[in-house]
């Protein structure tokens, strides 16, 4: 399956890059399983970064959430708005 | 209820004005203004940047604002938070609630407040004589969020 990924702030900025598409094999099939086989890839810096959250299809979401395919998964540090 | 994510400066006057008008049930009008500050963690800031995750952002404000109509009467709610580059003394969020009593308006304005700043995708990058860097999250906003879950 297919899911765009997206990255933000210093996440983004220590990636080098905005997000990506990628190609998942069978068997990766939650957020936690997803960002083990990013840092596989070499995106180490979704290993490292301290209280990393995500969302999926724009919604919070935690490591045991399940992604299909087309989902849109967001990586990024904790917010700082307001 | 509005929900503007926008880099233009907004006049706050106007907004609260637009906010009540013609609505005689409102008997109070609770609003925050969130400012840029010269210094923050020990080091002078000239400028700051505000990155957004646009889409989601939108979806999560909506969602606060939702919640805080389910946990108190009120009649209208505004939040505006600007993104881009942002200077010292500069706005940066109003969110503003009007109900018929002043209870209601203050504790939902509060808590949408608490809960944008723990809850709703935004970053704040700081420029500082030292170079720029990425605002922390801080705990005390966790704790702020958290106290309305009881």
């Amino acid at each position: 399956m297919s899911v765009k990924i997206l990255y933000f702030a210093g996440l983004k900025e220590a990636l080098g890059l905005p997000g990506e598409t990628v190609e998942l094999p069978a068997g990766v099939a939650t957020v936690g399983g997803l960002r083990d086989w990013l840092v596989a890839q070499g995106r180490d810096k979704l290993a490292t970064a301290k209280n990393l959250r995500c969302a999926v299809n724009q919604e919070m979401a935690g490591p045991e959430v399940a992604i299909k395919d087309g989902d849109e998964v967001a990586f990024f540090p904790p917010v700082t708005g307001g | 209820m509005t929900v503007r994510i926008q880099e233009a400066d907004f006049d706050l006057g106007n907004e609260l004005a637009a906010l009540r008008a013609g609505d005689a049930r409102v008997g109070a009008l609770a609003s925050f203004v969130g400012l840029v500050r010269d210094l923050n963690d020990g080091s002078s800031v000239s400028e700051m940047t505000l990155e957004h995750y646009p889409g989601m952002t939108e979806k999560a404000l909506a969602e606060i604002v939702a919640e805080a109509k389910n946990r108190w009467e009120i009649y209208g709610a505004l939040v505006i938070h600007r993104v881009g580059p942002l200077r010292p003394c500069d706005q940066i969020v109003l969110v503003a609630v009007t109900s018929a009593h002043r209870g209601e308006a203050f504790a939902a304005c509060e808590f949408i407040m608490d809960y944008l700043k723990t809850r709703a995708p935004f970053w704040k990058r700081e420029a500082t004589p030292a170079g720029a860097r990425w605002v922390d999250a801080r705990d005390s906003d966790d704790s702020a969020a958290t106290r309305w879950q009881k």
